[in-house]
């Protein structure tokens, strides 16, 4: 007995509700993830954009004698207790190195202290409203005034929040990334080319497979204590340098590269190494000449996209010492450093409320970061993709 | 050639040999090029050829045919040790060039690869220039120095290949930018760039539309001049065309090994002679 398009349309209609259902469903949860993200987005900037404005207050500064021991004697008292201490230690310092300031003065824009800026930013703060009122007069005169944070991304870290920058950590985060880079990025690469196109398919290189695949499951603090134990302990690599962060991290991205670089590897269609091998090439020149330039885009981009999870990572650096109290740029990879995430993490236990800014100025620097290297993993493979 | 004393030599070798392929005598005139004896090879546990016997004559086209699974692209596989890409096979017999057989254990298979060139089922040029697809293999083994020769052998190669016309104003586009017959005719010229003895060409046509099927078989035509071919094929009336000699293969076995014409005109054996009609296959 046929059908008529009637009778086969009334029951399609079940179907066609239970499609259109499906689409409603995978676009809601797409939504709530946006929203997610949107919210996530506002948030940060919202506490994080004040980081990078600080309050300035114009003040006269006198060198005379008694700020040569102590440098709050340069100030007018009135005007002293709005200005960021940092400055005033810096005081005695100038006069020793220019013997000529002495018995000068000098009118200047000098850093306020977080409680004056946190008042003018309107948040929570323990100024007296006598001082309040001396700060609002002030403003009036335009002697107090809002600029853009330099100290932020000159300095480094600071008890006192006005002077807390991220220049420290960021330092040591790209001194990090150099060191996992160069260390990952070789090993990575090489024993994925080994497994790849030249081991034998045998238990020994299965169960290797096996232990890089769960390797890139395990929690990274293990990481962490394995870099304590053998890099700190075994092998004496100073605590909290660069250098064990970088080593410890390496660990980590290790099987990330290695496994991103097979799936690069693999994805060189097989015709191209028979080509190669029908005109006479070694092994190793099948895979420097052929495989490898196919190959390289994914490669890096799965390096890059291991990198900025490296990057990302606090666990393991918190064991082997890095997540530490960093105020100088370091200059070797044997000092100690600090990185991105853990000056976050540090400012985040930070009780005062102007760290609380300084938080999330901090983590929209790493997500700056974190977006530019992916954006640069994606622009690399436009860039190196070629057909075949 | 002789071919009526041929035939009373095949006769009387396949009476004395009951069940063994029947191998041309060499009588014919025609240089041998790779003898091959008793040649079976294993994927594992499954047997892909048994007993294979092969004289293969010098600046010839010889033909297999046979019908799918039959074991004729393994056996071309193992002219130039391609086979030995693949894992768990095992070779037994003997596949000789120039009285060495080549998977003894001093032969490289770079040099026997350079003597042995082959062409793909699909073409393949490498992702590079059409220029680079050409220089690449005779730069590596440094059969050009100067870059003068490596230009004029470009050309050469291209020229024999019968694709100089179609890409000289265009020699640094990207080879994977021509149509799939000129792709084709580039992995010729990619071959025949280090002047190998033999080519091997494992279904050249199959992904190729008529006319470029039309203009390979002339090439494959000219080139017999100065190259030794072997070629796989599914397309009877294209071993009819373009092969001298033509083995058919059924699973695994040589059954007939003849001139091109007694096999397609008079085959010495009921499987061969049902396969060419199209009784099976």
């Amino acid at each position: 007995m046929s059908h008529s398009f009637d009778e086969i349309s009334a029951q399609l209609k079940r179907r066609h509700r239970k499609s259109a259902r499906l689409k409603w469903m995978s676009m809601a949860s797409l939504g709530i993830a946006l929203l997610f993200l949107v919210v996530f987005f506002a948030d940060m900037l919202n506490k994080g954009l004040p980081a990078f404005q600080q309050a300035y207050v114009q003040v006269e500064v006198d060198y005379n004698e008694d700020a040569e021991t102590m440098g709050r004697a340069a100030l007018d008292p009135e005007i002293a207790s709005l200005v960021s201490r940092s400055f005033e230690r810096l005081i005695p310092g100038m006069i020793r190195d220019d013997a000529d300031l002495l018995g000068t003065t000098e009118t200047r824009w000098v850093l306020t202290n977080s409680q004056v800026d946190q008042y003018l930013k309107g948040h929570r703060n323990e100024l007296s409203d006598d001082e309040k009122a001396a700060i609002d007069e002030r403003v009036e005169d335009g002697q107090v005034d809002m600029k853009f944070n330099t100290t932020f991304f000159s300095q480094g870290d600071s008890k006192m929040a006005e002077r807390a920058g991220i220049m420290a950590a960021a330092v040591g985060t790209i001194m990090t990334m150099l060191v996992t880079l160069a260390v990952s990025f070789p090993i990575g690469v090489m024993t994925a080319i080994y497994l790849e196109e030249f081991a034998p398919d045998n238990r020994f290189t299965q169960a290797i497979e096996i232990n890089i695949n769960n390797l890139a499951a395990i929690p990274s603090i293990l990481f962490g204590l394995l870099g304590l134990a053998v890099f700190i302990n075994f092998f004496g690599v100073p605590r909290s340098s660069p250098l064990v962060g970088g080593l410890t991290l390496a660990l980590m991205t290790l099987p990330v590269i290695i496994i991103s670089t097979r799936a690069a590897l693999r994805s060189v269609p097989d015709s191209i190494r028979q080509g190669a091998f029908a005109v006479g090439c070694s092994r190793w020149q099948v895979v420097r000449d052929h495989v490898l330039p196919l190959a390289l885009p994914g490669i890096m981009t799965g390096s890059i996209i291991g990198l900025a999870q490296a990057m990302g990572e606090t666990a393991p650096l918190i064991i082997v010492g890095m997540v530490a109290f960093i105020p100088d740029v370091s200059a070797s990879f044997t000092e100690a450093a600090t990185v991105l995430p853990a000056q976050v993490f540090t400012w985040a236990g930070e009780p005062e409320r102007a760290f609380v800014e300084k938080t999330a100025g901090g983590i929209l620097v790493l997500l700056a970061v974190l977006i530019f290297m992916n954006a640069t993993a994606v622009m690399l493979r436009k860039k190196f993709e070629r057909r075949w | 050639m002789n071919s009526q004393v041929a035939e009373r030599e095949m006769t009387s070798m396949t009476s004395q040999r009951t069940g063994q392929p029947v191998t041309r005598n060499e009588q014919v005139g025609h240089d041998l090029s790779v003898r091959v004896r008793d040649l079976s090879l294993w994927y594992g546990e499954h047997q892909a050829l048994h007993n294979v016997n092969i004289d293969i004559y010098q600046k010839n086209v010889t033909a297999l045919i046979g019908p799918s699974g039959c074991g004729k692209s393994t056996f071309l596989r193992c002219l130039n040790r391609m086979n030995d890409l693949i894992r768990n096979v095992r070779i037994q017999g003997r596949v000789e060039m120039d009285g060495r057989d080549v998977n003894e254990p001093k032969m490289d298979e770079v040099a026997l690869r350079r003597r042995v060139g082959m062409v793909f089922q699909k073409p393949n040029p490498f992702p590079k220039s059409i220029f680079e697809n050409v220089a690449y293999a005779p730069r590596m083994h440094d059969l050009v120095s100067r870059k003068a020769d490596q230009d004029e052998l470009v050309e050469r190669s291209l020229r024999d290949a019968g694709l100089w016309e179609e890409v000289k104003d265009k020699l640094h586009q990207p080879g994977t930018s021509l149509s799939g017959g000129q792709q084709q005719r580039l992995c010729i010229a990619r071959a025949i760039a280090v002047q190998p003895d033999v080519i091997l060409m494992d279904e050249p046509t199959s992904a190729l539309d008529p006319i470029s099927t039309a203009t390979i078989e002339d090439l494959m035509d000219k080139l017999k001049k100065q190259f030794t071919i072997v070629t796989v094929t599914h397309n009877m009336q294209q071993a009819a065309r373009v092969a001298d000699y033509t083995a058919f293969f059924h699973l695994g076995e040589i059954i007939e090994y003849n001139d091109t014409k007694t096999m397609f005109s008079n085959p010495h054996t009921k499987k061969a002679e049902d396969y060419i009609t199209g009784r099976f296959g």
